[in-house]
This record gives structure tokens, sequence and C-alpha cells, in this order.
């Protein structure tokens, strides 16, 4: 029984890491290849659960809102970038973190402005909906399982385009060499736009996958958000596999954490005191485990070559 | 001294912030002494990062943990005054702020001493990113931690005492915080002009040439920190005594943000930077709040334009760049 439950709660773990991964992909990106530190990257993820609660409310289609999330959150990227973030690349991180900041006030106030301040709920299409049994007896629904799976297979297709395409290819000079690759005639003005609503469509995606889960409301990307740096810094900036490493290795350790943090204390102490104490251990407990990577390498597990 | 342009702007505004609250106690508008009160323990929170931000160039996005530690510090001594539990060691809490305050900045300075000695180990925006996820640490802490009241926060009955006067009365508690301020950029321009301020303000600019004359960057960074951790603390302890409340909110990450934005919409390094920030922010909120029900918008769009296009803060528009510092 409880061996089932930690099976559970393995998966619920790996599900925290891949919508980590979603997340971290996109700033990592963002970081390698233009140096910008993009705190309203929260925000995108924001606009693509609300685009696809929406989109999926007038259709009647999971499947509809889940592309109109892509597209709004890629949208809403690529216009944040030609008016706003393209000044900052050659700014320092001050300048950018407090512009991205103000961003984050205009988007979250902007997105109450437009669908009030009621969440929006998001049913799981019907493919999706049900259990399936778990060695040990429990059931573990199909939907987490799903967003396992369609994690794997963007984490392999971001592996295929940025390894074996030539936007890929564009992708790895510009983090090796800005300059140079713009002397080589490539538009790196261009390549930026693209770059940043490929971040941002996989931010829009991981929200609108989790708002089947969640409520859809305003504010929900800035936990994803703060968690994503962890395992970005974790990781190594500009290292998507670090990302990938990163993002399992933080959604694992938290979900895990508190589930085994107050068992194990209960061991020692009563049970009551012991839930209290195991979980605000637990909440601290992947800032503990950052800060002791990072007091061994301050880098990072996998850190970026030229950074 | 020559009064030059910043020295004269930076008086009026000191003046200015002195004159409004007994202009207000005159009129009778107690609620604009309260607004003059947010405005000096913002901007003294706001010193304590300028001494990082600006001197030492340290960009934390995580001061919100000290001051939402020097608030705890004085909501959990007030209550165990009122309740009579001993705190810890048979310690028995206070009512008394001068105790608390130290209480506060030592608490916030040795917690800054511990996230400082690892984030220091890393630099630019690993260390934004840093700073940030230790705030958010204490923060969590903050509310799975159910005994001083976690999430819903605690508040603070009466506000605490200063021998010989009423804390209570709006006036006297603002010139209380009106005096901190005046002392803690009064320590800022001391360690500005000081040795250690002078090589706080190279490492800076040039790490490597400070250690090559033999100071440790590091060292020197970490005691800037630490100090600037203390004093953004006692700060915070003001703040939960302006309220009679404290949250977990104190400690959010928007809370760090803002400080940073105090100091930007001000101008950073300068030593009245915080003041003319504080002085314009809540200024804004209160003018845009009673304005428009979205005001966060709109103060979202102004902190865009400054960030874009008006660098330097108000105090770079009014007194002209920087000298090198």
């Amino acid at each position: 029984m409880t061996l089932a439950l930690a099976l559970e709660q393995l998966l619920n773990g790996l599900q925290l890491g891949v919508m980590l991964f979603l997340m971290a992909a996109g700033l990592t990106l963002i970081f390698g290849v233009m140096g910008l530190i993009n705190l309203a990257h929260g925000s995108l993820y924001m606009v693509g659960a609300f685009a696809c609660a929406t989109v999926a409310a007038w259709t009647g289609s999971f499947w509809i809102g889940l592309v109109a999330s892509l597209a709004a959150a890629a949208a809403a990227g690529a216009i944040v970038e030609l008016v706003v973030i393209r000044r900052l690349y050659d700014r320092d991180h001050l300048d950018q973190v407090l512009a991205t900041f103000a961003l984050i006030l205009m988007f979250s106030e902007g997105t109450r402005w437009l669908f009030g301040s009621f969440p929006l709920y998001l049913d799981i299409p019907p493919l999706l909906q049900g259990a399936v049994a778990l060695p040990g007896g429990t059931e573990y629904p199909v939907y987490r399982l799903a967003i396992i799976l369609a994690g794997a297979i963007v984490a392999f297709g971001l592996y295929l385009l940025i390894s074996r395409t030539r936007l890929g290819m564009r992708i790895r000079a510009g983090e090796s060499d800005r300059e140079m690759i713009g002397a080589l005639g490539v538009d790196i003005r261009t390549l930026y736009t693209v770059v940043f609503a490929l971040g941002a469509a996989l931010a829009g995606l991981a929200g609108a996958m989790v708002g089947a889960l969640q409520s859809v409301q305003v504010g929900m990307g800035e936990p994803v958000l703060i968690l994503a740096f962890v395992v970005i810094v974790i990781g190594g900036i500009g290292s998507i596999k670090g990302a990938l490493l990163g993002a399992l290795l933080v959604g694992v350790t938290d979900t895990m954490g508190r589930f085994l943090l107050p068992k194990l204390l209960a061991l020692f102490v009563a049970p009551a005191q012991a839930g209290m104490i195991g979980g605000a251990a637990a909440s601290m407990l992947i800032y503990i485990v950052m800060a002791v990577i990072l007091a061994v390498k301050p880098r990072g597990l996998f850190p970026a070559a030229h950074a | 001294m020559i009064l030059n342009r910043e020295t004269l702007i930076n008086l009026v505004l000191a003046a200015l912030l002195l004159a409004v609250p007994f202009a207000a106690d005159a009129l009778g508008q107690p609620f604009y002494i309260t607004l003059a009160t947010r405005i000096a323990i913002l901007a003294l929170a706001a010193t304590g990062l300028n001494l990082a931000l600006g001197l030492g160039g340290l960009v934390s996005f995580g001061h919100a943990a000290f001051f939402g530690i020097g608030g705890y510090v004085a909501g959990i001594l007030a209550a165990h005054a009122f309740s009579g539990e001993p705190l810890l060691f048979g310690l028995s809490g206070t009512k008394q702020m001068w105790v608390i305050w130290i209480v506060a900045a030592i608490l916030s300075g040795l917690v800054g001493l511990a996230i400082g000695a690892i984030s220091l180990r890393t630099s630019g925006v690993y260390f934004i990113m840093i700073t940030l996820a230790f705030a958010q640490m204490v923060y969590y802490f903050a509310i799975s931690w159910p005994a001083y009241g976690g999430e819903d926060g605690l508040s603070i009955l009466v506000r605490n005492q200063f021998p010989g006067v009423n804390t209570m009365r709006p006036l006297t508690f603002f010139l209380i915080c009106y005096v901190v301020l005046l002392a803690a950029l009064g320590l800022f321009a001391l360690i500005r002009a000081s040795r250690f301020g002078t090589a706080l303000q190279a490492a800076r600019q040039n790490e490597v040439r400070v250690a090559t004359v033999g100071i440790q960057p590091y060292r020197i960074r970490l005691t800037g920190f630490a100090i600037s951790a203390a004093v953004t603390g006692l700060a915070g302890a003001l703040f939960a005594d302006l309220n009679r409340f404290v949250s977990p909110s104190m400690l959010s990450w928007h809370m760090s943000g803002e400080l940073i934005v105090l100091i930007i919409l001000g101008g950073t390094g300068r030593l009245f930077g915080p003041l003319a920030g504080a002085a314009l922010y809540v200024i804004f909120e209160y003018a845009l709040g009673g304005l428009t029900e979205r005001w966060q918008f709109f103060l979202g769009l102004i902190l865009l334009v400054v960030v874009l296009f008006a660098r330097g803060g108000l105090l770079g528009l009014l007194a002209g760049k920087a000298k090198h510092g």
C-alpha cells in the first residue's frame, strides 16, 4: 500500500518536473541565446492557460484550446519581444529585471481587466479522463500520465530541433557567438524574435496543460516561474540538458519531500509536530538542495561553456 | 561643504517629508501622516538595499526576506510580551521598540550573512536568481509554519512602545521613523566615504583590480550585504509597527521587486535615491489608486517607460548625472 502511494507520488513528481522543464527550457534558451533574464515568462504561462480555457469554453474542445494556447503565447511573446524586450539586450541585468517585472504587473492586471477576478476552469478532455491501475492496487489519472508523455515528446522534439535543423544550428551558433553569426549574414533580429516566441509557446503549452489540473487564475505563473529559476540555476543557465535534469530533480525532490519528510519525522517526534515541522522543512527542501549544489558547483551542474 | 545641486535637492526632499505630516496634523488629516510614514519606512528599506545594489552592484532580488524577518521579529516579540509566554531559553518577549530594532537588525544581518555567503559565490544573473530563491524559501517557511499565524499573518494588538513618547499618535510614530531614516542615510554616507565603502564600490567597478591590490572582493561584498540586510530588517520592524500586522506578503518576491523599483525610480547609488523613489512610488500608488482600479497596469507602464527611456531616475533628472562613485 505504502509502496503504491510512493509510486503515485513519484509519478506526481515526474509530472511536476515535466511542467517545470517546459518553463525552464524557454527561460534557459532565451538566456543562452540573448543573454536576457525574463521574469515575465510566468505571464506567458498564464496567457497560455487563459487562452486554452477560453477557447475550450467557446468551442467545447480542449484540443482546439491547446492549439490556441500555443498560438496565443507565441504571439504574445513575439509582440513583447518586438515592442519591449529587444531594447533590453544591451542593457544590464538590473534593467532587464525591472522591465520584465513591469511587464508582469501589466500582464496580471491586464488579464484581470479582460477576464475578471474569478478563476476559470478547464475540463480534462474525454479522451484522457479516467485512471489506470498501478501495481499495488491504486489508480492513477490518465491525464497526468499524458502530461508526462507530452513533456517527454516535447523534450525529444526540442533536442531534434536544436541538434538537427538549420534553425537549431543558428540557435547554437547564437549561443556561442552572437556577433559572429550576425556578421555571417544571419538575420539576428528575426532569430531572436523566433527564439523568444518558441520559449513563450513552450510556457503557454505548460500553462494550458496544468490549467486542466488547477484553476486558471491571475498569478498562477509566479510560483512556477520561481521554481523554473531554481531549475535553471541548478542545471546551469543556458543548458537545455541541465534544464531537463534540473527540472526532474526539483519536481521529484519537492513532491517526495512533502510526502516522505513528515513520515520520516514521525519516527522521532509526535505525529502532529512531525506534520508541522515536516511540512515546513519540505517546503524549503528544494532551496536547500539548490544551496548545496551551488556551494559545490557555483555555476550549476552543466555550466554552459561561454557564460 | 559646497552646496551643489544634488545636496540642495536632498535637503528639500528631507524638509518636504518632514513638513507634510506636520501640515497634515494641523489640518486634521492623519491619513497623509500614515502615507508619509510609509514613504519614510520604504525609503529606509531601500536605503539598506542601496548599500548592496547601489554601492556594491549586487542586484539582490531577495531583500524582502530581510524586510519580512524584521517584521516577524517585531510581531513575534510583541506577541510573546502580550501572552507572557517565554520565547526561547526562557527569554521573554518585549514591547520596547529599541530592543525589537536591535534584534531585528542583528537577526536580519545574520540571515544576510548566511544567504550572502552562498549567493556571493556566484555573480550576475545567478546571483539575482539565487537571492530570489532564498527569499522564497523564507516565504514558504513563514506560510507553512503555523505557530505564528502561517498564511494569515500575525497582528500586533497595540503598537510597540518607545520610552517617553506615545507611539500610537501618528505624528510621533512618523517622527521616530524619520529619525531612524536620517540615521540610516547618515550611515550610508559614512560607509560610502569610508575605506570599506571605497573598496565595495571598487569591487563593483573592477573586481580583478581590487583583488590585485590585495583586497578580497568576496569578504568586502559579504560584509556589505550583511549590513544592507540589517538595515532592511530594521525597516521591516518599523513597517510591522506601522500596519500593526505582519504577514508572509512582506516576504513575497513582489516586495523584493518593489524595493529595487524604489531605488531605480529615485536613482541608483545616490544617497537620497531611495527616498525620492519611495516618495514617487507611494504617490503614484495613491494617485493612480484614486483614479483607476487598474492602477497596477499603469504603474507597470510607467515603470517600463522609466526603465526604457529615463535612465538615472528622478534624481538623475533633477540633479544631472551621478559623479563617479
